[in-house]
């Protein structure tokens, strides 16, 4: 049966961790196959033949790309497919995940299935894929025609294999492209990126300003968690776009996620209900969002957040 | 400047979504411009105006209702629109929805092709950079800040934990992210000016699905949850209860 090719996503060099969780996704189809998964590197960069082995992957083709271009990385993967008789390419779901996704099927000639949440491979030649639709609200489960094309899959639903196996490692050309990264700069907070975060903080209008962040702030770094925000303190400036949760913002689903003077907007909530635990903090006690949360504490913020903040520097880690 | 924006009629985003007959019950249900393809739509004015010549084509392939948000970007100031039609597009993957798109567009000169990054009904995020790929041009995806000088296009985008420079020649497509722009409303002249620019509708035929939906269904109901306690006295049982019973601290 035909193989599954991963495109492996890495960033200064360095692979990011999510792609071992689409190697695991991999692999558990791949053996209800009988078949191989394969991984590609689309630049150059560190790759460790054990951790990627362990993951799921057989082998590893690393592309001689020094700087990401998308229609190069994706011309790439669609001709290691077609080479290694791969029917079905499987990403993770970040933005770069999800551009060479579309691009990689269209090459194929394939379908997309993007920022899927489960698989079910009871028809292992094709899966069926469950993805959210409108932002959460709804899933779908789809096939992809024939079962050929690309699937993404979200952060945190999926996980590395653990096997103790070795990747062979080897080395390949590089289509070129025609768009590329000519810089990249990271973020200076040092937390987590809301969308990645295995916990988040996030804040709203009960907050009353934007002078009040720090309060959040702390809570995240008690926390090593990554900071959020709803639509309304977006769009007042308050917070930068990056950080909004919900339709029109991201959509999340850690293991802990702290709704702090946020009444629960239905955008809101689609984003976020995925979460594992939430945890909801409103002087409202009829707030929408009580109804969703595993926990609610009705309070002001301004005196509940310090005192959790202080309460979490006594608890062992 | 000749730029041709994509525009998708979506549910708002204030739908409360339920399912009948495997699909979004539309019984009720308000539909809009996808919001952001508001961004490309002004992005594609802003760009035309600045370059002091060329024009803004808004396309849209729908079963047939889309004329009213294609009318909605001819009073934003689109130049001129075009209505893809086909019974059956209400419901096609992203695939078979790029391929028809970049049909229509074959042979027409373009600088630049924008779309939203993702549509709020199937979010696939897959449209913009399908096209491209179809028609052999660069794409940039989920751009936040665009700078176009002579032939060299500039974007920056927000990938996780850090930003992006990017950079391709014309002609491009771009897919739009919120940040780029305020879009503008439309204003009474701009609605009634719309009502005299011209709007070609055209039938068009679907390629084969290239993805099938088994099924559609709510997301799981989440357990109920409770109330810890009121004010910060309730610290001490909330962490106890994270602690202890969700075991996640």
């Amino acid at each position: 049966m035909s193989n599954i090719l991963v495109i492996l996503e890495s960033r200064d060099g360095a692979l990011r961790p999510v792609s071992l969780e689409t190697l695991g996704a991999a692999r558990q189809l791949a053996d209800a196959r009988g078949s191989q998964v394969l991984a590609v590197a689309t630049e150059q960069g560190t790759y460790d033949a054990a951790a990627l082995g362990a993951a799921g992957a057989d082998k590893v083709l690393v592309a001689d790309a020094t700087a990401h271009s998308a229609d190069g990385a994706a011309a790439t993967t669609a001709r290691v497919a077609k080479e290694q008789n791969c029917n079905l390419v499987m990403a993770a779901s970040t933005v770069r995940g999800r551009d060479l996704g579309a691009r990689v099927a269209a090459l194929m000639g394939g379908g997309l299935a993007a920022d899927c949440i489960a698989m079910d491979f009871a028809d292992a030649a094709s899966p069926t894929f469950t993805r959210p639709v409108y932002a959460g609200k709804a899933e779908l489960k789809v096939r992809l025609a024939n079962g050929v094309g690309v699937a993404t899959l979200r952060g945190n639903f999926f996980a590395p294999a653990g096997r103790s196996s070795e990747a062979a490692v080897e080395n390949i050309a590089a289509e070129a492209g025609k768009a590329h990264v000519s810089g990249i700069s990271a973020q200076s907070s040092g937390r987590p990126d809301v969308a990645e975060a295995n916990r988040v903080v996030a804040g709203g209008r009960g907050l009353g300003s934007a002078d009040n962040w720090h309060m959040l702030e702390s809570l995240a770094d008690a926390l090593g968690a990554g900071l959020g925000a709803s639509r309304a303190v977006v769009d007042a400036g308050w917070r930068p776009h990056s950080e909004q949760v919900g339709q029109t913002g991201k959509t999340v689903a850690p293991e802990l996620y702290f709704a702090c003077g946020i009444s629960g907007a239905i955008q809101h909530l689609a984003g976020m209900r995925g979460s594992k635990v939430i945890v909801a903090i409103n002087k409202d006690a009829d707030a929408p969002i009580f109804q969703h949360a595993t926990f609610g504490i009705v309070g002001d913020v301004h005196e509940v957040l310090p005192a959790l903040t202080e309460a979490l520097a006594a608890v062992p880690s | 400047m000749d730029i041709i924006s994509f525009v998708k009629r979506v549910p708002t985003t204030t739908t409360i979504v339920s399912i009948k007959d495997q699909q979004l019950d539309p019984q009720g249900v308000e539909y809009v411009m996808n919001p952001y393809d508001e961004f490309a739509v002004e992005e594609a004015l802003k760009l035309r105006d600045e370059a002091g010549s060329g024009s803004v084509l808004a396309v849209s392939l729908s079963d047939g209702a889309a004329q009213k948000e294609l009318r909605t970007a001819l009073a934003m100031g689109a130049d001129e629109a075009l209505l893809l039609n086909n019974a059956e597009a209400g419901n096609i993957d992203c695939m078979t929805t790029a391929r028809a798109l970049a049909d229509s567009i074959q042979g027409r000169n373009f600088d630049l092709l924008l779309f939203g990054k993702q549509a709020v009904d199937r979010d696939q995020h897959g449209v913009g950079p399908a096209v491209a790929t179809i028609l052999g041009v660069p794409c940039i995806t989920e751009v936040v800040k665009l700078t176009v000088e002579g032939d060299k296009v500039i974007a920056e985008r927000e990938v996780e934990g850090a930003r992006e420079t990017l950079e391709a020649s014309l002609p491009c497509a771009i897919t739009c992210q919120k940040g780029l722009n305020e879009p503008r409303r439309a204003s009474l002249k701009g609605i009634m000016a719309a009502k005299k620019k011209p709007l070609e509708t055209r039938e068009v035929e679907l390629a084969g699905p290239s993805m099938e939906i088994v099924e559609m269904a709510l997301p799981p109901k989440r357990p109920a949850g409770r109330m810890v306690g009121e004010g910060a006295a309730a610290v001490p049982a909330l962490i106890d209860a994270l602690r202890g019973e969700a075991k996640v601290l």
